[in-house]
């Protein structure tokens, strides 16, 4: 079958998560050999997930760690010897 | 000395709770961030996830190996999010379990006509990551938590669905809608590292 673009976006998150299966995938392959717009759309769109996924990216707060854990501490010292009974 | 996730959780629950510290090290990241995604405010978020992981802690014993302990640990997260937004907002708002996908709008990747494949180095790009931070945090709340969990926190559709109380389908529809809505919005910063066209009076295109 072939493709059109719209029917390739519509797709192109599963395309990524290669949740589509074998055939429709063969398709959005064939159509992104000679389509320079799809292809980048999905490239474009492989990048934000890169950049995503760095962790450079979304950062946590100076400190976070050390507090966390110390709050955490202290917890810890105030409970009982079992203190995860229900 | 039983080290693995399970065999902490049972020396944890048998009394060696000092033991916790080390159990919740992998997932401080994530509590947090799940925490941002819902609540919007660094603050907030890092007082909302102390709360998850102690709250974590004394629920430890509830915990009974079905789920993985990071979809468990995230479920907290969510909760502990969403208590803290009912207050903020009051009971009046609406809640955030009532949203739905809307029908409208348009979810249509940008085409970008004069796209070059991106080098690795324009990714380092300092601005291009504050434009995403910016673009994620003003995403329509319901996509924002699945693109938070799925992406960025790499959960699977199964264990994103769970946490967040919805079904599979959904977070995929959700997920590809988040996905488009930010290749659209970053389309322009993206566009920039190919090598520009001149216009008028040398100015780039």
């Amino acid at each position: 079958m072939k493709l059109d673009c719209k029917h390739v976006w519509e797709h192109i998150s599963e395309y990524i998560d290669k949740t589509v299966d074998a055939k429709l995938r063969q398709d959005i392959e064939r159509h992104l050999e000679h389509c320079e717009i799809c292809s980048a759309i999905l490239d474009s769109t492989r990048n934000i997930l890169v950049l995503t996924a760095d962790d450079r990216t979304f950062e946590l707060p100076v400190g976070y760690s050390k507090r966390l854990h110390e709050r955490l501490a202290k917890e810890l010292a105030s409970s009982g010897k079992n203190p995860v009974e229900e | 000395m039983e080290t693995t996730e399970a065999g902490l959780i049972a020396r944890i629950l048998a009394g060696e709770k000092e033991l916790f510290h080390e159990l919740i090290r992998p997932y401080e990241r994530m509590v947090y961030l799940t925490l941002f995604a819902i609540v919007k405010s660094e603050t907030d978020a890092e007082d909302g996830a102390q709360d998850a992981v102690i709250n974590a802690f004394r629920h430890l014993a509830s915990f009974r190996g079905e789920a993985k302990f990071s979809t468990w640990l995230t479920t907290i997260a969510i909760n502990e999010g969403r208590k803290r937004l009912r207050k903020a907002k009051g009971a009046a708002e609406q809640s955030m379990e009532e949203q739905e996908e809307s029908h409208e709008g348009d979810f249509t990747p940008a085409p970008l006509t004069d796209w070059r494949e991106i080098p690795l180095e324009a990714l380092e790009r300092k601005e291009l990551r504050e434009a995403l931070r910016v673009a994620v945090a003003e995403l329509p709340d319901i996509y924002r938590q699945v693109f938070t969990l799925r992406d960025l926190e790499e959960l699977n559709i199964e264990e994103t669905a769970q946490a967040l109380g919805i079904n599979p389908g959904a977070v995929k529809v959700r997920l590809h809608r988040a996905r488009m809505m930010l290749q659209k919005r970053l389309a322009p910063f993206l566009k920039t590292t190919a090598p520009g066209r001149k216009g008028f009076f040398g100015r780039a295109l």
